[in-house]
């Protein structure tokens, strides 16, 4: 039976707007760029030295701006501590004030922990406005002996073990959100958490890979090879597993062809065609994958490395922020009705807008643009400073990584072999 | 450079009793102090910003329970509705009733009535009657030859038992009230629209003038007070009946009995409390 296009009368106005396609997209990121920097932290992949403290503090920076998009949206932004105050206990939502705000603390106190030595050194050393900032940052330590390095090592790598699967959880929950809701066939499916998670990690990496490359460039200095061809393979495998799970839910759907399907079909045939068929899968996933197959031979020329990884990663951020836009926007694009489908523009003004959206997705890059004025993020800038990753890696686990990461293998460097010192190849020099 | 400072104590073994000379005993101090410090600010914060929210101050809920379950209690009446198909001749008078009612911004509808049109080529046409119904609006009048049936079906929110909106409403200002009417606390629902996305009916929406999430309360400062919802003392067929359902002589108890009555989505084990008679399948 043939039915002309129905809408509900409620359908028209779309609840969830952009702001809700950027806060899992930011999330993404802070919880994909933990996971590089724990690779280093407590898996010990040496060859991601070069980004790790970049990564911590990324998720710090993106961290810090992941409400900005949720509090534009809520329609009254004064009451949103009440999802702390008065939260329910069977919403899937109510958990984001406490699992946010676990994981912002402990980005805050382990990148503070990190970054303590330095700050506690230029606190002493500095003087002027810069002095001030770094003695309020010192939080009143102005002494670092042996025996508080120590435990600050010791803290450090526990709250980056920690630090994993409360990333996993924040990120594996706002898949949730949408897997939860079983009045949209287009969300409703238990991979969502999975699918969103990988796609983090995905997100993640490849935003470290185009803000090492772009602030090594920035420098003026070589970015380094095998850090950059390793973010490259963890990358690619993660794509694949990402882009492979993805499939996995649409040929799912297809393949059962249910009530829904019709109107699934529609959407992404008519709706998506672009957003989904061409930006995501095409550019965002087919592309990307060749790139990265380049990359990530062994003997390729470093530069060629280094572009081919860099462009597969601009094009996995687009493929991600793609992927949240087709599912956050495109699950309200057809009615509950299951007959008819809706338009979204973006409107340029407005809290909701794209120019709103612009500048909570330059929010963090400024927030990172900031610290790197701030704190030492590259480790060739304090080779003669001892930093407590070292020291945390030569005392707390001299064990290799396991063979789940044993992809790096070839261009990671034993911990225990050889001083710390040894270990620095400045790409400047 | 900055050089590093590699002071390890010195040689007090961490026994002085001076407050800078950095031995280990000193730099236990001053993190305990430091500690002290941060949880006295951090409590000092709190009281100033959601201690008084959590005690009720500025958010304090008109309905008193909202802060407990909302699950009839026993004794409590338990109402219901039933929408019967059969009757509805797409008047549109209980449109205007529910928006004059509830003051229901244009563009917004807590009610709303759908048409079905089964024409002789096997097509559907599926569509809504206007609030001055079809009579009085510019409407194309169908031609009769070409029609094999149609009906009307009234849609309100459906009060499920189980309701989706009250399962995923972060902060408690989505409840169900003891006669089992599902509500929205105006005072407490920070508009977030969770509610309005996993409502398999499409019975919510934000309120552009209040900001809060909104739907069809069954009239609830009406049907409290002993009279009927506006839709349902609108309607000039009886298509709309409330009443309660823990009463089995009451009007809707009575003709849920007689008349065989069927729910919408009921595989999504929403378990509505709104019955709809005279419908089939292809009404969702």
């Amino acid at each position: 039976m043939d039915a002309a296009p129905y809408v509900f009368p409620n359908d028209p106005g779309i609840a969830w707007s952009i702001m809700i396609v950027l806060y899992p997209y930011i999330t993404g990121l802070v919880a994909g760029a933990f996971v590089v920097s724990a690779l280093y932290h407590v898996f010990h992949q040496e060859v991601l030295k070069p980004v790790a403290k970049l990564a911590l503090v990324t998720s710090l920076c993106f961290c810090s701006c992941a409400t900005l998009p949720l509090l534009l949206h809520l329609h009254h932004p004064e009451r949103a501590l009440n999802i702390m105050v008065t939260p329910n206990g069977t919403s899937a939502m109510a958990g984001f004030g406490f699992i946010y705000s676990l994981y912002m603390l402990l980005l805050v106190v382990e990148v503070w922990l990190v970054f303590r030595s330095t700050i506690v050194d230029r606190a002493n050393s500095r003087t002027g406005a810069i002095g001030i900032v770094y003695r309020i940052l010192a939080l009143g330590a102005r002494k670092m002996t042996e025996g508080s390095r120590k435990v600050d090592e010791w803290a450090i790598h526990l709250l980056a073990m920690a630090g994993i699967p409360i990333a996993c959880i924040l990120h594996g929950y706002v898949g949730f959100l949408f897997g939860a809701i079983k009045a949209n066939p287009w969300w409703s499916t238990a991979l969502m958490p999975v699918i969103f998670l990988i796609s983090a990690i995905v997100s993640g990496i490849a935003a470290l890979i185009v803000l090492y490359v772009g602030m090594c460039w920035r420098r003026g200095v070589k970015p380094d090879a095998d850090c950059v061809r390793a973010m490259c393979r963890y990358l690619w495998v993660a794509l694949v597993v990402a882009v492979s799970l993805e499939m996995l839910e649409l040929g799912h759907m297809a393949y059962e062809s249910g009530a829904e399907w019709e109107v699934l079909s529609g959407l992404l045939t008519e709706h998506l065609a672009v957003s989904y068929g061409l930006i995501q899968v095409v550019i965002g996933s087919i592309c990307p994958f060749l790139l990265l197959l380049v990359a990530v031979r062994p003997r390729l020329n470093p530069r060629l490395m280094t572009a081919c990884g860099g462009l597969a990663a601009l094009l996995v951020l687009v493929q991600v922020f793609a992927m949240r836009w087709n599912v956050v926007i495109g699950g309200q694009l057809f009615s509950k009705s299951y007959r008819g489908f809706v338009e979204y523009t973006v409107p340029w003004g407005g809290r909701e807008g794209m120019i709103a959206a612009i500048i909570v997705l330059t929010l963090p890059l400024l927030a990172l643009w900031a610290a790197d004025k701030l704190l030492p993020l590259w480790h060739d800038s304090e080779a003669s400073e001892s930093s407590p990753f070292e020291t945390a890696s030569r005392i707390i686990s001299p064990e290799p990584i396991g063979a789940a990461f044993a992809i790096t293998a070839e261009t990671t460097t034993p911990v225990q072999t050889q001083p710390a010192q040894t270990q620095l190849t400045s790409p400047a020099k | 450079m900055i050089q590093e400072n590699n002071d390890t104590g010195g040689g007090c073994g961490g026994t002085c009793n001076k407050s800078s000379c950095g031995c280990p005993s000193d730099e236990m101090t001053s993190r305990r102090q430091f500690l002290q410090r941060a949880s006295t600010v951090t409590i000092g914060a709190m009281s100033f910003t959601i201690l008084p929210v959590a005690m009720g101050d500025g958010t304090e809920s008109q309905f008193p329970m909202a802060n407990g379950k909302g699950a009839p209690n026993e004794g409590e009446q338990l109402f219901g509705f039933l929408v019967d198909s059969d009757k509805c001749i797409g008047a549109g008078k209980c449109l205007t009733a529910c928006r004059t009612e509830n003051d229901v911004p244009e563009g917004s509808h807590r009610t709303w009535v759908e048409r079905y049109v089964h024409f002789k080529d096997g097509t559907l046409q599926v569509d809504t009657v206007p609030e001055t119904g079809f009579a009085g609006s510019d409407f194309p009048i169908i031609d009769p030859q070409l029609v094999d049936r149609s009906y009307f079906v009234p849609k309100l929110c459906n009060q499920c038992d189980d309701a989706p909106c009250n399962q995923v409403c972060p902060v408690h200002a989505s409840f169900t009230s003891p006669q089992g009417v599902e509500l929205v606390d105006p005072d407490r629902c920070i508009g977030c629209g969770y509610c309005v996305q996993a409502c398999p009916y499409g019975g919510r929406f934000i309120n552009p003038e209040t900001n809060n999430a909104d739907k069809c309360t069954w009239c609830y400062h009406r049907v409290m007070r002993n009279e009927k919802p506006a839709c349902v003392e609108a309607c000039p067929v009886d298509a709309r009946v409330f009443g309660r359902l823990d009463d089995p002589n009451s009007e809707i108890s009575k003709r849920i009995a007689k008349i065989p009555t069927d729910v919408l989505k009921e595989h999504l084990g929403t378990h509505p409390k709104t019955r709809y008679a005279g419908i089939s399948g292809e009404v969702k």
